[in-house]
């Protein structure tokens, strides 16, 4: 596969072909072996100071991809270079050090934090594993730190289950940015929480990029949550991508049908704009990624499927500048208004 | 700002200690076992520390003119002798008392062995996994193809009984349960999600150990520890009785069982009264351990 848009300056964060399957073979001696293919065959890459967002359903290997390019599995296939260096090619010593300009913020802010740990030791801990800051110094910073994330300073001797989830994921929040990463990783930081605190929890993420000039990959399910936050979006279907372009491109000028599907099922809070809306509704489940239908993996629930669909596997072509499609008919659309108005 | 944050914290820190003080204090009253067990073991061990004082005679010393005694309130008992003489008219009461000390010693530092041989080997296993996990597993497969006793009497025979020997070897056999257990809860403590957060970090694997992985196993292990402190008293128990546990003048119950036996049916209170001693220890010990449970599980 091509790499998709190469961007004309030197970006942060490129992924080349990037494969992970898992054998999930059940007999354990038999010849024929099943691989899981959570991610087949990922490009992509991520400018300086932007914001990717990667959407898709739950097993569509938008995590996997994550963790991926945290070095927390080891790729069956690909490279993932960031900073212009390949992270596969380095040693452990040498991927640990890394790790300091790429941080994660995990999904779950209930089990992401150690029970066991004070707030202050849980901020502390990536300062003191890669020995930015000691004693007074180490203290300074993370009080500052809880400050920047909207934690009360003086609760940094409590224990994470005295705290609210918008709390907890602040203190993942503030974990992650203690070495000032050049990357975060946030994989799906706001799913967990109740939707009164996510907004408030989006907002600390854009206002930490500005002021700490941070570059994100937003990992999520929907739309509506990458929409506020993304420059770009990537929509990925059963370890694919199926669409890639900018926020306006993917949503005023939507060419993949399921990325289109997606934006339907976007519930949208005024009944009168709801009954007019042309609702597109995906038909069944995500097939088994262990047996994926053969071409386009997506023609089983896809409303325009044909014969070519089941035969080919289309690739990721351009549409317009930086905006590309893996699909032999993509949409034609000056979209309807209904549809994109709300989202 | 910063020094009234300190101050607060500070502050915070001893307000914890004494919630954590006092829930203590009130799960031992709920749990109904967890205080006579607590009461029996501080007894054991204020009574071991306390012989010399507490023992009315040298539980050594031999007294021909006053053997088998029956206890104080049985007829031809004499006061002095409370639990009666043996069959060398040595004080039964003195020789019980002397008898929790080494009991105490072996069950205690047997485990401390063994504890740290498979809390180390448990943490190594099961955090890095591979060769070195299967190789451990494979010498614990191995152990437990032996039968324990048999194999504690070869070395004992071959090393030649004595107290340090006897822990050795009750220290060395019993280190299989401590690292299987300890595997298992690194398993899956490992894939929990704030130790991913931990590596995804870039703390080195041996800070994780001990910052994420050892403080989240801690709590079983003492649970275990404590209950096996009560099976590692049997088992001295046992091996003395057999005559390769500790070797006169010392006394210990199980070798007042093994030299009661004989006089079983003419003078019951020599083997009965270490008998006794044995199982309140033991029965002690796990209450404790199932009061310690309870207490540090997290979820309650």
């Amino acid at each position: 596969m091509t790499i998709v848009g190469k961007p004309l300056d030197h970006p942060l964060l490129e992924v080349k072909g990037l494969k992970m399957a898992f054998d999930v073979t059940e007999k354990r001696f038999s010849k024929e072996r099943h691989y899981l293919k959570a991610v087949d065959g990922v490009d992509f890459f991520v400018r300086r100071g932007e914001t990717l967002g990667i959407v898709g359903e739950s097993g569509c290997g938008k995590s996997t991809t994550g963790k991926l390019i945290m070095q927390l599995m080891e790729p069956t296939e690909g490279s993932i270079i960031f900073d212009g260096i390949d992270l596969r090619s380095l040693s452990n010593e040498e991927m640990r050090k890394k790790r300091k300009d790429l941080q994660m913020i995990f999904q779950d802010p209930y089990s992401s934090l150690n029970p066991r740990m004070r707030v202050f030791d849980i901020i502390a801990e990536p300062l003191i594993s890669h020995r930015v800051a000691k004693g007074r110094e180490l203290y300074d910073q993370v009080l500052e730190l809880m400050d920047v994330v909207g934690l009360n300073k003086a609760h940094a001797y409590r224990f994470p289950h005295e705290f609210s989830g918008g709390q907890r994921q602040r203190i993942g929040i503030a974990r992650a940015l203690a070495l000032k990463p050049k990357l975060i990783v946030c994989d799906e930081p706001v799913s967990a929480l109740d939707v009164s605190i996510q907004s408030q929890v989006l907002n600390l993420l854009v206002k930490l990029q500005r002021e700490y000039n941070l570059t994100y990959i937003f990992i999520a399910h929907g739309l509506p949550a990458v929409k506020h936050i993304s420059d770009r979006i990537a929509v990925m279907y059963l370890g694919r991508i199926v669409e890639i372009g900018n926020k306006e491109q993917l949503f005023s000028n939507t060419k993949h049908p399921y990325t289109e599907g997606l934006l339907s099922a976007v519930p949208i809070p005024d009944p009168e704009m709801r009954d007019k809306k042309n609702r597109i509704i995906l038909k069944g489940d995500m097939p088994s990624p262990v047996t994926p239908p053969s071409g386009c993996t997506f023609r089983t629930r896809c409303m325009y499927a044909t014969e070519k669909c089941s035969e080919v596997v289309p690739p990721l072509t351009e549409q317009e500048s930086g905006h590309f499609v893996a699909c032999h008919y993509p949409l034609d659309t000056k979209k309807q208004q209904g549809v994109t108005q709300y989202v | 700002m910063t020094t009234n944050v300190q101050i607060d914290s500070q502050r915070r820190i001893t307000k914890n200690r004494s919630k954590s003080f006092v829930l203590g204090f009130r799960s031992l009253v709920r749990s109904k076992l967890g205080l006579p067990g607590l009461v029996i073991v501080l007894i054991s061990c204020l009574t071991a520390i306390f012989a010399p004082v507490i023992a009315p005679h040298d539980p050594a010393q031999i007294n021909t003119a006053h053997m088998f005694l029956p206890p104080a309130w049985m007829d031809g008992g004499m006061k002095e002798y409370l639990l009666g003489t043996d069959n060398l008219g040595r004080d039964v009461f003195s020789r019980v008392i002397y008898g929790t000390r080494i009991s105490l010693i072996v069950g205690i530092m047997a485990v401390v062995v063994s504890g740290a041989i498979g809390l180390f080997l448990g943490l190594i296993a099961g955090y890095y996994g591979g060769f070195i996990d299967n190789a451990l597993m494979r010498i614990v497969d191995a152990f437990l193809a032996i039968p324990n006793i048999l194999f504690m009497l070869v070395i004992l025979g071959v090393l030649g009984p004595s107290l340090l020997t006897l822990i050795i070897v009750l220290g060395v056999t019993n280190w299989i349960i401590y690292a299987r257990m300890i595997r298992g809860e690194v398993l899956s403590i490992k894939e929990r999600d704030y130790v991913i957060a931990s590596r995804s970090i870039g703390t080195k694997n041996l800070q994780i150990i001990f910052k994420h992985v050892l403080p989240n196993v801690f709590s079983s292990f003492i649970v275990i520890s404590t209950l096996s402190v009560a099976t590692t008293i049997i088992l001295e128990a046992s091996l003395s009785f057999l005559g390769l546990g500790v070797q006169p003048p010392t006394v210990s119950w199980g070798g007042m069982l093994s030299e009661g036996r004989n006089h079983l049916a003419t003078s019951w209170w020599i083997a009965t009264f270490p008998g006794i001693a044995i199982t309140m220890t033991v029965l002690g010990i796990i209450f404790m351990g199932d009061w310690l449970r309870d207490l540090l599980d997290p979820r309650s």
